[in-house]
């Protein structure tokens, strides 16, 4: 159990390095715009959702009235719908309440990792504990150093560390990409991705980027069994 | 103010969790279909790229594929480093690195 809650943490490294400057970064902006060191804690422990946590701060600094604060964050983190749902046939072992602790640690970022990690592993209750924790206790403590530092702190975005996450993502894709499908299914995503996000805007290029590429690779699974099956007659 | 900012996170943190939680807990007691595993199968590289691709395609909110974005150049040593080594820690070592050098050029 222990070695498992050791490689959950193991694996949110270099999510807890990526954290720091986007977390001082909300940190900061947010205590500019009149949220308590108190608040930023509250919201970065119980919301726990980057872009969200820095629209909604915006938006409660432009005085927005509560409900469309909190309807918005609803349509910014539905994609957590996917990840959530791709990750239920792996928890069939696990009881309600180990799930909705689990659950609760879901980002963009532990997904790329944990999403990756249950292929090619058994998922056990410890490493997602090691993992969700770790990167948890990161994001909440660059939030609340960003708020108490404040603007002292703006130079640390230029250490680089503000690529790791995008470095974490290529490093996690590169080995999936095995086979063609895997490829084009790759290539779809990201492509319909950048194209949503350069007409759409908002945060929705995830979400319907994912479903679409994800089908077209269902899709040509069929396509290519009728054609190996037609191969055999 | 303050009873207000409780309010507005305490319902943020609703709506967060709901997503998260929901298909976990539920999607997980029933017996899916194959086709709908096969899909679900193909999500995590798609969310992988349908990420990264704006994030080193795009610089300053356009789409930038030239020699001006920072995002794009770091990339590229860090593919390397990702293809030969198959390392997470080496590729984000490499990554941060290349960015701390782009950003002393």
């Amino acid at each position: 159990m222990i070695i498992e809650w050791r490689k959950g943490i193991k694996a949110a490294l270099p999510i807890m390095v990526g954290y720091v400057p986007i977390g001082l970064a909300f940190g900061i902006l947010a205590s500019q715009q009149g949220i308590t060191v108190g608040n930023i804690f509250l919201m970065s422990l119980f919301v726990y959702a980057g872009s969200a946590q820095f629209i909604a701060t915006a938006m409660m600094f432009s005085g927005i009235q509560a409900i469309s604060i909190i309807s918005t964050t609803l349509l910014v983190n539905l994609r957590h719908l996917l990840m959530s749902a791709s990750l239920a046939p792996h928890m069939k072992g696990f009881s309600s309440f180990i799930q909705s602790l689990i659950s609760f640690g879901i980002t963009d970022e532990t997904f790329a990792v944990s999403g990756n990690y249950v292929q090619n592993n058994k998922a056990s209750a410890g490493f997602f504990g090691g993992l969700h924790i770790a990167s948890h206790a990161s994001w909440i403590l660059s939030t609340v150093i960003g708020g108490i530092f404040g603007s002292k702190l703006t130079e640390t975005a230029k250490w680089g560390l503000d690529f790791a996450l995008s470095a974490m993502f290529i490093g996690l894709m590169i080995p999936q990409l095995k086979d063609k499908r895997g490829l084009l299914v790759c290539i779809c995503a990201g492509l319909l991705s950048l194209v949503l996000k350069t007409y759409l805007g908002g945060n929705y290029n995830v979400i319907i980027a994912a479903i679409i590429a994800a089908t077209i690779g269902v899709m040509t699974e069929k396509w290519n069994n009728k054609q190996s099956l037609s191969y055999l007659e | 103010m303050e009873q207000q900012t409780i309010l507005i996170i305490l319902g943020m943190s609703i709506v967060t969790y709901i997503p998260r939680a929901l298909p976990i807990i539920v999607l997980s007691k029933f017996k899916l279909p194959d086709w709908f595993l096969r899909w679900l199968k193909y999500i995590p590289i798609a969310i992988l790229s349908a990420l990264l691709f704006p994030q080193i395609m795009m610089f300053e909110d356009h789409v930038n594929i030239s020699l001006d974005n920072k995002n794009l150049l770091a990339a590229i040593p860090s593919l390397l480093a990702a293809y030969k080594t198959k390392s997470l820690f080496i590729t984000v070592l490499v990554g941060i690195i290349s960015m701390l050098l782009l950003n002393l050029l």
